[in-house]
């Protein structure tokens, strides 16, 4: 089976139109950025680069957002946001919410904001009165130190790890059956190694609070600057890692064509996420990251080309060639974009709640990124040979392309 | 079969086999389905992000120990100063590296300078700017870089004996990595870390200390008037709560103590939590001196015999009872402690002071059932995502497809093993990583499989059109994975410390793999094919 072949599309000629949807992109993306940050200046980052709190709540029922935040009004915090996630994954579907605050001048110790938080979703919800702890907060470490110390199946000092085992299977069947929050003692009597007096036991000691904390994350103020410092170098150093290898490789407007194009990629990609209103967390950097090398990818793929081609037509303009070269490889790059892009949106789609943001900027990247290769790198190689005279017979095509057993050995050598 | 391919497969089955062996096969071999998967989760490590569990980043106060340094310098020094007869104006802590030392008498400023240069080496001399006679030290750079790292390595020691004293399962404790004073605690499936923060930061500073003038005061400024308004030399004033009476609570008073201590934490050899005596459901801390300090301890006591010592944690007056008798080496802390915070208090007192004080920048605390939710969406969504891409090859290039499959399989088992005998941690930054070889290990069989069909197109027979196909994929596939690995390998070196190199481990990993899988282990597949049809068959691609 085949899709694509004997294409013969003149890519070079369209170049103006491709650069004018660049320009197009970048500029409504970066007026929508800075639309916000102007308003905000950290409203571009997540929590890892801004430094804050951020608490995210699981209820038993659905979460009675309104409630939270008359609460978090009523508590004087006026800096704080509170988003409900619909998760279409999870069992109860509007049952989370996401309380954010910001990091305040002053602050004694970092989990002020957290405390503070906790403290208007407990006045708001009540707590048990009885002091009891909230079984759906509790952890393994302090279940296992109640349950030896009130030891209810008897076993006495030849108890050994079989507490720590009933601990983790009454915690494994809290989080995993039962989304994170169990509404009653009873669901848990099915749970392997629970006996009545267990369960007795736990609804004599423990309370049921209507809600459990999924995720808490306080970051320092100087923690987020130093992180967004850290992570920008880190790509710098990549990109110019890259450029110097490829510039070896062919020539350096090859390389510095390729850079610009994933330059342009993470730009557009950033755009988007503003427009969208997702937050740059440190996992977006991730997902970043792999544009980047997709970006990178499908463009050497393309100059491979143009650098065998370049040995086969001496005579043709560059122009042509480059247009040769995407349409020989256009049967490739179309199957391959399909297949990421086809792999990242089922993640987008289906990955959860902890995934969307980090699946969003890969489904932008890699159409954006495919794009680029031909509609910015490519151009960009053309357009500077021909102010610059030559049709890149100065690209280092040795022998390699041609006979590649013996040129690749030798080539290897460099790498 | 040919010898040379019937090799291939071999090693190529040898590979299998150790990487298959890597991800089950360990720590014990499996003979039940169970086992199989009692080794998968002990090879696979996850991240707190996949596994729930509380991360905390916390910075140590080095310019604290570092002033400490400056202040016993300079105590160090006057006290030469003046055992030596040279006189002087004064000498003070500029800051927390500098020492300024004034109005030297012009008469011993030879001594002087013997002195600093013989005995003080860790400082420079300067003349003070803008005095005569005046002298600037300042502590040196090496001294500096060496007390910082001293601190941070105590810090690290201290705080790894406080948190496996708690018992919990698998912690981490390590430097960051991105700045010299922060050091990483991960502790996996804990999601409530209030109780490790606070052994974190118990600064564990136990002094026992002469309470001057055996009185209690109701504040600061009571504590002053009873003095003339001036404090007594070598005291200082800290906070306290006297015992309580009944019917009466216990409330806070002042006490001004000795700045010496008698004993400090350094001095002890025990210390254990115990029923209180006199208050029952309570308990105290008993704890047992050094042999040393028992000997300065004896005398101390039998000399102050009717006066109050105080018990000092944290700069603050836990007890001060009145000496009895001459105790030698063992004492007890009384002070409202439940069973827990007792127990975690005798916890730091074993595990010794911390040099400098620490404070939290960071803390992440993924609640185990989000932990389990991202693990379960991301892998089914992966998994679905790649048997979408296996069946669409197979249709798309047939038999050649079967060949993609087998190195696309191959590919994730290699990257897996790899990791498990790395003993690398699978985040989800790391994941992304896994998405990136997969996109680049299907790109790499389109591009063999794309150049082999344009060789037939172009009138090839089969074993020239695979041949030429792979020699001319073989440059783009090393280009394109080069240019990766050589931005990973950069995303690893500076991106330590944040989930970055997650990404840039699976990465290298997956793309050396794929090189391997893409290349040798589908071309020797086409191999086999080959010499099972004539010259002229039909390839199936």
């Amino acid at each position: 089976m085949e899709f694509f072949h004997g294409v013969n599309v003149d890519w070079m000629g369209k170049a103006k139109y491709f650069v004018a949807l660049s320009v197009l992109l970048l500029v409504v993306g970066w007026i929508s950025i800075f639309s916000r940050v102007s308003k905000n200046p950290g409203a571009m980052y997540g929590i890892d680069f801004r430094g804050g709190t951020l608490v995210y709540v699981r209820f038993a029922a659905k979460a009675p957002v309104d409630q939270i935040r008359r609460g978090l009004q009523d508590a004087g915090l006026a800096n704080s946001t509170i988003q409900g996630i619909s998760d279409t994954q999870s069992v109860g579907s509007q049952n989370d919410v996401v309380i954010g605050l910001e990091q305040s001048q002053g602050d004694q110790s970092l989990d002020v904001g957290k405390q503070k938080i906790l403290d208007v979703l407990h006045k708001t919800f009540g707590t048990d009165t009885s002091g009891k702890p909230d079984f759906n907060s509790i952890t393994p470490s302090a279940l296992v130190s109640d349950l030896t110390q009130k030891d209810p199946l008897s076993l006495g000092t030849g108890a050994g790890d079989r507490y720590t085992q009933l601990a983790a299977a009454l915690t494994d069947a809290r989080d995993k059956n039962h989304d994170g929050i169990v509404t009653s003692f009873d669901e848990l009597k099915n749970v392997p190694g629970v006996t009545p007096a267990v369960v007795s036991l736990l609804a004599n000691n423990y309370s049921l609070g209507t809600f459990a904390i999924r995720d808490a994350e306080i970051v320092g103020p100087k923690v987020g600057a130093q992180l967004r410092h850290q992570a920008f170098w880190a790509t710098i150093y990549a990109l110019g890692g890259m450029l110097v290898y490829i510039a070896f490789r062919f020539e350096w407007v090859y390389g510095a064509a390729a850079v610009i194009a994933v330059f342009h990629d993470v730009l557009i990609t950033l755009g988007f996420f503003s427009l969208f209103h997702y937050e740059i967390s440190l996992t977006v950097i991730a997902a970043l990251l792999t544009l980047v090398g997709y970006s990178m990818n499908d463009t050497i793929v393309i100059f491979d080309r143009v650098r065998e081609n370049l040995r086969l037509m001496k005579r043709e303009p560059l122009a042509d060639i480059v247009n040769k070269s995407i349409n020989q490889t256009l049967s490739r790059t179309i199957l391959t974009s399909g297949l990421t892009f086809l792999t990242v949106l089922v993640l987008y789609l289906m990955g959860g709640e902890v995934l969307r943001a980090f699946s969003f900027a890969m489904v932008v990247g890699v159409v954006v990124g495919t794009y680029s290769s031909f509609g910015i790198a490519a151009p960009i190689v053309v357009l500077w040979n021909r102010h610059h005279g030559g049709k890149g017979s100065t690209v280092r095509t040795g022998s390699a392309a041609g006979k590649p057993r013996g040129g690749s050995s030798k080539e290897l050598a460099h790498v | 079969m040919n010898s040379q391919l019937k090799w291939k497969f071999v090693f190529i089955l040898a590979v299998l086999l150790f990487c298959i062996y890597g991800v089950i096969g360990l720590p014990t071999f499996p003979t039940s389905l169970n086992q199989v998967k009692l080794n998968l989760a002990d090879r696979i490590k996850l991240g707190l992000d996949l596994k729930g569990g509380s991360h905390l980043v916390l910075q140590v106060q080095l310019e604290e120990a570092i002033g400490q340094r400056c202040d016993q310098t300079v105590d160090q020094i006057s006290k030469q100063l003046h055992d030596k007869n040279i006189g002087f104006g004064e000498i003070r802590r500029v800051d927390d590296t500098h020492i300024e030392v004034r109005d030297v008498a012009p008469a011993t400023s030879g001594s002087f300078r013997d002195l600093i240069t013989n005995q003080f080496s860790d400082w420079t001399m300067a003349p003070s700017a803008g005095q005569t006679d005046g002298y600037l030290l300042t502590m040196k750079p090496s001294v500096v870089a060496d007390l910082r790292k001293a601190a941070m390595d105590q810090s690290l020691e201290v705080i790894t004996r406080r948190i496996n004293a708690l018992g919990l399962t698998e912690p981490t404790i390590a430097f960051t990595g991105r700045s010299d004073d922060e050091i990483l605690v991960q502790l996996p499936g804990e999601g409530d870390p209030t109780r490790a923060k606070s052994v974190i930061q118990a600064g564990g500073q136990l002094q026992l200390t002469l309470v001057v003038g055996d009185q209690t005061y109701p504040s600061q400024i009571a504590a002053l008037a009873a003095n003339g308004g001036v404090l007594p030399a070598g005291s200082i004033i800290l906070p306290g709560s006297d015992a309580g009476t009944p019917g009466q609570p216990a409330q806070q008073v002042f006490y001004i103590l000795a700045r010496a201590p008698v004993v400090t934490g350094q001095d002890l050899v025990g210390a254990t939590p115990q029923p209180s005596t006199n208050n029952p459901g309570q308990y105290d801390v008993s704890f047992h001196l050094s042999t040393s300090a028992a000997a300065r301890f004896g005398p101390f006591t039998e000399a102050n015999i009717g006066h109050r010592m105080a018990i000092v944690l944290e700069n603050k007056v836990y007890t001060a009872p009145v000496i009895n008798g001459r105790i030698e080496d063992s004492g007890v802390i009384t002070g409202n402690f439940t069973q827990d915070s007792a127990q975690d208090l005798a916890l730091v007192l074993r595990a010794g002071a911390l040099p400098a004080s620490i404070k939290y920048l960071e803390e992440r605390t993924v609640g185990p059932s989000l932990g389990a939710d991202s693990i379960r969406q991301g892998v089914r969504a992966s998994i679905g995502s790649m048997i979408v891409v296996m069946i669409f090859l197979v249709f798309y290039y047939r038999l050649s497809g079967v060949n993609a499959v087998v190195a696309l399989v191959l590919n994730l088992v290699i990257l897996i093993a790899f990791m498990a005998y790395a003993g690398a941690v699978l985040t989800l930054p790391g994941i992304a990583g896994v998405i990136l070889t997969i996109g680049m290990g299907v790109d790499s069989n389109v591009l063999v499989f794309e150049r082999i069909r344009e060789e037939l197109r172009n009138g090839k027979v089969p074993a020239p059109a695979v041949d030429t196909g792979f020699d001319r994929a073989f440059l783009t596939i090393i280009d394109t994975h080069v240019t990766t690995i050589v931005s990973a390998v950069f995303l690893f070196l500076f991106g330590s410390g944040t989930p970055v190199q997650g990404f840039a481990i699976t990465l290298v990993i997956g793309l050396l793999a794929n090189v391997f899988t893409s290349i040798y282990v589908s071309r020797a597949i086409f191999d086999y094919h080959l010499s099972r049809m004539d010259r002229q068959g039909h390839l199936s691609i």
